[in-house]
């Protein structure tokens, strides 16, 4: 075998139903994994951009390049783990159990030190939005299980390469 | 003036050029085939089964290379046509297959034939459209085509929801089409092209692998120059077959499974392979750490994921071949490989195709051989199955689009409605199906529309009374257990063939095999059916065995 890589791809589709079920089928039906997915319109209404993680060796990855770039509807296909630096973000949202008033304060401190924003508080419980790429929030949510994660919510990767300097 | 959109969609198809559409009646589909009703410049073929209607649009489309349509009903209509849909992606054959869907507010209702067409389809087709609305009519059938035809061929599906076949609206169809995320890559990259020239340069022992894409590209002129030129000896493959003159001293006749030792043992030999518009498909490549183990590799083809897919590429090259092969032509001269051409006539004249006459026993491939010295010029369709393999090995193919069969999704029941597809795609030619007893009746019904169109079609069934290539793999890895293959059952296929309308002849001797060819070269007012009985447990060699090398090929006599 040779050695895995995880790669993400920015894919910009024509903005029409069926267009997700497409790609979803590229890697169901070739056995290829998706890691993480995320599909939303662009600025341009006709156009929806796929953020897509995935990973497997280097003809998998090429292969994948090939067939996103086969489907009628794909516009452009980038791949940001080779085609320059990059950055990237999720986002999660955590439903923390504050049962008392102590637990709170912790929580909240803990928030901060991820840069989380409370976005909902209950007496029992909070809920915090935090952002970041991955290993941030790995850490983030780990943390936080300590303390008894009641729900969690998280955004597939969304990702650009940065901009030129010129 | 408003039209309906089932005449939109006739009018869409005649701007096309279409002749001929294959189609099977049926509730969502009604309006459209009333539109058809009558109408003289674009035929509706009748067919008997949505399979037989898919198949012909296929026949027709590789024996004419323009896109074949096939309609069909909701749900079981669209889903019979299934089969001959993934046949045509498989060998990339271009066609529009057009299906009723129910009415647009019973779409995902479970309503009565109501089947999710785009769904079911979507891995084995090139595109597909849902029509809810007449006004997208025009538009999709004119982008539906385009994509059938350009790039890597393929199949498209349409799915006409019944109301918008019935709503009305103007007629206006686009004078081009440009879909934006659609621009294959046709011209190759001149760097790479000189690339390619050079290593032909430098080879000592090349060799040229040509494979459907040529055909599909129709770019056989410019492969017969290309090996003319360099002198180099060419194999040509199962989808290929005609592209390059089998009967050229240069040819060394099929690679892969059940092709010539020579191809096998030059691709074991080589020092460079030209693959073009060939997938080093596993049939053909055997073993793949044992294939062509000294050889750099040069691809040609149209479909970047094709290249690398199986088989690691030094040079690859991303183009139409009729393109690439013109621009390589200009930079090659005749290869000094002298001791290397030895060695290929040398394999060539020492491991031939070659059978045992046994005593008593019509041949199979004695009758192949036969067929091919009386219908030397005609189109040939075959089935799937040892008959294949056979026609694939005794008849000399010489030209392009003069053998059609499935190669990639080897469907049993291909070859005689897509005979009935060629047939009138190309009035004027001798078609010849060879077809085998199993595969025959998979799809016989499509025998009616034949006779009652009087095509003058030469129906050759090769009768072992047996799934022949499955029972041949019992008796070679599974101890002859024959497990479901035995087909002593089928009906006297002559009678039958009579019962339909038919000429039908049986020949059970070997003398009785040339005065039978004979007779049906005189009978032109319909078709004519002969049974062939023939040895019933005749192998096909030579055998690659699955997962060996093609080095290891078993060469069966001698
Ligand atoms: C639709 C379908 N079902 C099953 C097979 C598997 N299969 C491959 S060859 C073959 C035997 C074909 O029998 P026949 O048409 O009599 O040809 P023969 O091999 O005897 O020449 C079978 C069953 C297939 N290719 N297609
Ligand atoms: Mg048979």
């Amino acid at each position: 075998m040779n050695p895995e890589e995880r790669h993400i791809f920015s894919v910009l589709v024509e903005n029409r139903f069926g267009v997700l079920a497409r790609v979803a089928g590229l890697f169901s039906g070739r056995g290829f994994n998706i890691d993480s997915l995320n599909v939303a319109e662009t600025h341009d209404s006709s156009i929806s951009q796929i953020t897509l993680v995935t990973h497997g060796d280097a003809q998998i990855i090429e292969q994948i390049y090939h067939h996103l770039n086969r489907l009628i509807d794909v516009i452009e296909v980038t791949d940001l783990s080779t085609a320059g630096t990059h950055v990237e973000r999720e986002l999660v949202l955590i439903k923390v159990a504050t049962e008392d008033p102590q637990k709170r304060t912790e929580v909240l401190q803990v928030a901060e030190v991820f840069r989380g924003r409370v976005i909902d508080m209950k007496p029992a419980s909070l809920v915090l939005e935090i952002t970041g790429d991955e290993g941030k929030l790995k850490a983030a949510i780990d943390i936080f299980n300590t303390y008894g994660i009641l729900e969690l919510a998280r955004t597939g990767k969304i990702a650009m390469l940065r901009g030129s300097d010129f | 003036m408003e039209l309906s959109g089932a005449q939109i969609l006739v009018d869409s198809l005649k701007r096309e050029g279409v002749e001929y559409i294959f189609g099977v009646n049926g509730g969502a589909a009604m309006p459209i085939f009333d539109a058809l009703y009558g109408e003289t410049e674009l035929k509706l073929i009748p067919m008997r089964h949505e399979q037989g209607a898919s198949h012909a649009a296929d026949g027709y489309a590789r024996a004419t290379g323009d896109v074949g349509v096939a309609l069909a009903t909701s749900g079981p209509g669209a889903t019979n046509l299934v089969t001959g849909i993934a046949t045509a992606y498989m060998d990339s054959i271009p066609m529009v297959a057009i299906t009723g869907q129910v009415f647009t507010h019973y779409i995902g209702s479970d309503a009565f034939q109501e089947c999710d067409v785009i769904g079911v389809t979507r891995p084995i087709c090139k595109h597909s459209y849902l029509i809810k609305d007449c006004d997208e009519i025009a538009d999709v059938v004119a982008e539906a085509f385009h994509l059938a035809k350009t790039g890597k061929p393929g199949p498209v599906v349409i799915d006409i929801a019944k109301d918008a076949q019935l709503h009305e609206a103007l007629f206006k169809y686009p004078e081009t089409v440009d879909i934006r995320s659609y621009k294959p890559q046709v011209h190759g990259d001149p760097a790479q092209i000189g690339k390619a020239a050079a290593l032909i340069k430098e080879a000592k022992r090349p060799m040229l692998y040509a494979g459907g894409g040529v055909v599909l590209a129709n770019a056989s002129e410019e492969l017969r120059q290309l090996t003319l030129k360099t002198q180099i000896p060419i194999t040509v493959t199962l989808m290929g077959l005609g592209a390059f003159p089998e009967t050229h001293p240069l040819a060394m006749e099929m690679p892969g499974m059940h092709g010539s030792c020579c191809a096998n043992y030059a691709f074991t030999d080589a020092d460079l392979v030209i693959a073009i518009g060939a997938r080093f498909d596993d049939r053909v490549t055997g073993d793949l750490n044992k294939f062509a183990p000294n050889a750099k590799k040069i691809h040609i083809d149209i479909d970047a994921s094709c290249i690398g897919k199986n088989v690691p590429v030094d040079v690859p090259i991303v183009g139409d071949a009729k393109k690439v092969l013109t621009e390589l032509n200009k930079q090659v001269g005749i290869a000094d490989i002298d001791p290397w051409r030895a060695q290929i006539q040398e394999w060539k004249q020492k491991y031939p195709f070659e059978y045992e006459q046994k005593a008593d026993k019509v041949m199979p491939q004695y009758v192949i051989e036969q067929i091919y010295e009386h219908y030397s010029d005609a189109i040939v369709v075959a089935d799937v199955g040892q008959h294949q393999m056979w026609a694939a090995q005794y008849f000399k193919f010489t030209e392009p689009r003069q053998w059609l069969n499935s190669g990639g999704l080897g469907t049993m029941g291909f070859s005689l409605p897509a005979a009935i597809g060629a047939q009138l795609g190309c009035p004027d030619k001798t078609v010849v199906n060879i077809n085998g007893d199993g595969s025959y009746i998979m799809t016989i019904q499509e025998l009616v529309p034949a006779v009652t169109m009087k095509l003058p079609l030469k129906i050759f069934i090769i009768n072992n009374m047996y799934l022949g290539m499955v029972r041949q793999w019992q008796e070679l890895f599974h101890g002859k257990r024959y497990s479901a293959v035995d087909y002593h059952d089928n009906p006297d296929f002559a009678l039958l063939a009579q019962a339909f309308g038919a000429t039908g002849l049986r020949v059970e001797h070997t003398e009785d095999v040339v005065p039978a060819l004979q007779k049906a070269q005189g009978i032109t007012d319909g078709p004519v059916v002969i049974d062939f009985i023939v040895d019933e447990e005749e192998n096909v060699f030579p055998m690659v065995p699955a997962g060996a090398g093609l080095g290891d090929v078993i060469r069966g006599l001698s």
